[in-house]
């Protein structure tokens, strides 16, 4: 029994390996995914132009405005002239915020009134917005703190200090690389699960797999280890490139993680075969595909926490097994999470694994009969 | 994406009157939900299982600190990095409700206000800065691209996988004919998957639509058109479907997913990434997208769009009409 599953992963691997081509396309996609992916995909917000409207000629105003010119945030300032120029400039996505400073401004300081700073935000980038609004914030509340010093008023003697536990720089690839990790190896075992069934079935090849000795379950067993191998080569690859090339921290058990990622692509698997046992064509399996990945990604805490969805929404999360593994990724490079609580994270997915191969046996079975 | 009810906790490490009206700015603002402990040990557990996103610690010596002249009171924010965004955001909403506390605490002790700078935000064409707004877009572009790219990267791949493409040669078609027989259903299909998904997102998700309808149908087909081109030019450059599939996978759907600025801002990204996605036509159609719902029809951006990918799909059908021709030679 085990020569003949043997035999029929060598064939699947031969399948996926055997042509230049495939190859490349095998290998190529998560070393592409992991370049593109790790430098484009952050969430941070620098370098975005900004247009300012300075309509006051006060000391006040021009001190100000030196300020945005020097942080770093800011790289590229527009100096609109007038405020008819202010609705093109937003309309036509020049900036993403207009800081538009009135006639009176300097005067109302000079007064004792508060001076107005008007600022414009393009609700289209809405994340963008609210973090150029926290940056402008910060300079307008360090220029208050900083004239209020100079003026022997007394002053809160109270000062907030952030701190970042676990990643304390805030570097976005330490927060990419374990996310990656979990959902690019994803990505390559579901590929290699759902196409390799639908295309035997579409060349007519797996009918004379159901004729061979091989018992259902052999042929299940063939199906699923080709994706597993190469679901876990995958995301060893990208841990390996994240812990020696980006620097991430590694502060769990790696036998943990080795166990995590094994069981993460076989429940990935689990679901893959599931797909491909459902459809005739190659193209269908791959449309299957996406109906289960774009949720997946959505819904696993990857772009948007978990908690911050609809109510509603919360308890399908249960189901999706990268959800577990996004939160255990999280945990053993970073956070040295207690093992208890990733064995925890590891059942579930081990119990979709299970339920989707058993469901795809049964269905396999009721076609042989 | 939106950030309200953030889960943090807060260390009380006393109680005078002061740290009570402090932890009541935290407790009152409504970005956060807040866990009020007494020991910061009670929250560690909470931090590392991800159950609080953060905690602001007001330590035992905070009145006493605040009453002496030269000494200033520290207030401890302490944030999850590994959740990298999120952190960001408990980082600016402690510093608002902070800000805040202190305003009143100027107002009640009667200080007289120095003179001050305030910030008065106005958010344009999506007042509330609800995110779903911009998500829904680039939801509409990832859908459109896999209808368009990925659908018809398999359609010659296949009949070249199963040698039919032989015998559609051998038939009167011409080339053109074959392609455009292939396309033109998918190209409907697109069509009318878009109609549904915004006839949902108008109705359902309350999106609101500030442009005409009738852009709205001219940027969605030149959109097809480009990522048909795409799809056609991967499936007459791949001869396998499983090929296809991965080509257009990296070149079509995580592009129109990372790069298209639908949920990561293009201008933070490296120089050499930004100069890639000018080749993304997903890039133009999202921004399109975004305008046309909430801005309305701003011309320059749209023309500006429409013409980038008409130029992109021209390129790819070119490629694809150049390599079907040499293969029969």
């Amino acid at each position: 029994m085990l020569d003949r599953i043997l035999s029929l992963i060598w064939k699947e691997f031969l399948a996926v390996l055997k042509d230049s081509k495939s190859r490349i396309s095998i290998l190529m996609p998560p070393i592409i995914q992991l370049l593109i992916f790790t430098q484009a995909a952050t969430l941070d917000v620098k370098n975005v132009p900004i247009g300012i409207l300075n309509r006051d000629t006060g000391e006040q105003s021009i001190e100000l405005v030196q300020r945005f010119y020097g942080t770093p945030f800011f790289s590229k300032i527009v100096f609109l002239e007038t405020v008819d120029e202010i609705k093109p400039f937003m309309d036509e996505q020049k900036g993403v915020m207009v800081v538009s400073i009135d006639e009176q401004f300097s005067r109302n300081l000079d007064q004792g009134k508060k001076g107005d700073v008007q600022v414009i935000l393009d609700g289209r980038k809405s994340n963008t917005a609210q973090i150029l609004s926290g940056y402008t914030a910060s300079i307008i509340e360090q220029y208050n703190n900083e004239e209020a010093a100079y003026g022997e008023v007394k002053q809160q003697n109270a000062k907030l200090f952030p701190r970042f536990w676990f990643n304390p720089n805030l570097l976005y690839t330490w927060y990419n690389i374990p996310s990656l990790v979990a959902t690019l190896s994803m990505l390559a075992c579901l590929v290699v699960t759902t196409q390799s069934i639908a295309r035997e079935r579409e060349l007519g090849t797996f009918d004379q797999l159901l004729v061979s000795p091989l018992i259902p379950f052999e042929i299940l067993v063939g199906k699923v280890v080709p994706g597993i191998v190469i679901g876990m080569l995958e995301g060893l690859f990208l841990m390996v490139v994240g812990l020696y090339f980006y620097q991430v921290p590694f502060t769990g058990s790696p036998l943990l993680f080795l166990l995590s990622l094994f069981m993460f692509v076989f429940s990935i698997s689990g679901v893959g075969l599931f797909i491909s046992a459902l459809s005739k064509t190659q193209q269908q399996a791959m449309l299957g595909t996406f109906v289960f990945m774009l949720p997946s990604v959505l819904l696993s805490g990857f772009a948007t926490p978990i908690e911050n969805m609809p109510t509603w929404l919360q308890p399908i999360t249960f189901i999706i097994p990268l959800r577990y593994m996004l939160f255990i990724c999280k945990g053993i490079f970073l956070k040295a999470t207690d093992p208890l609580i990733v064995l925890n994270h590891i059942w579930p997915m081990a119990l979709i694994g299970i339920f989707n191969i058993v469901g795809a046996g049964l269905f396999f079975k009721r076609r042989i009969q | 994406m939106d950030l309200d009810h953030l889960r943090i906790g807060l260390v009380m490490e006393e109680t005078s009157p002061d740290a009570r009206s402090l932890a009541q700015s935290f407790t009152d603002s409504r970005y956060f939900d807040v866990k009020v402990v007494r020991d910061r040990r009670e929250l560690s557990e909470d931090m590392a299982k991800g159950n609080i996103r953060g905690f602001v610690v007001i330590p035992s010596y905070f009145s006493d600190f605040r009453n002496r002249p030269n000494k200033i009171a520290p207030i401890q924010v302490i944030a999850d990095g590994s959740e990298t965004n999120t952190a960001n955001f408990v980082q600016f909403y402690a510093q608002g409700a902070f800000a805040q506390w202190l305003q009143e605490e100027a107002i009640s002790s009667g200080l007289k206000g120095l003179p001050q700078i305030r910030m008065v935000s106005r958010v344009w064409y999506n007042e509330q800065l609800e995110s779903r707004y911009f998500l829904l877009s680039g939801a509409l572009a990832i859908i459109m691209t896999l209808i368009g790219t990925l659908l018809t990267a398999l359609v010659i791949s296949r009949e070249w996988e199963r040698g039919t493409m032989e015998s559609m040669l051998s038939t009167p078609m011409t080339r053109g004919e074959l392609i455009i027989g292939k396309v033109i259903p998918y190209f409907f299909l697109g069509l009318f998957s878009m109609a549904i998904c915004v006839v949902i997102s108008v109705l359902f998700y309350g999106l609101p639509f500030r442009g005409g309808y009738f852009v709205l149908l001219l940027v969605s087909s030149v959109f097809l058109f480009c990522s048909m081109g795409l799809g056609l030019m991967i499936s007459t450059l791949a001869k396998q479907q499983m090929i296809a599939y991965q080509v257009a996978l990296v070149t079509g759907f995580l592009p129109a997913y990372i790069l298209s600025g639908f949920l990561f801002e293009i201008y933070s990204m490296p120089e050499w990434i930004q100069g890639i996605t000018f080749l993304i036509p997903a890039r133009y159609f999202v921004q399109s997208l975004q305008t046309l719902f909430l801005v309305g029809n701003v011309w320059p951006v749209i023309l500006w769009d429409i013409g980038f990918m008409i130029l992109i799909g021209f390129v790819f059908f070119a490629i694809t009409v150049h390599k079907t021709v040499k293969r029969l030679e």
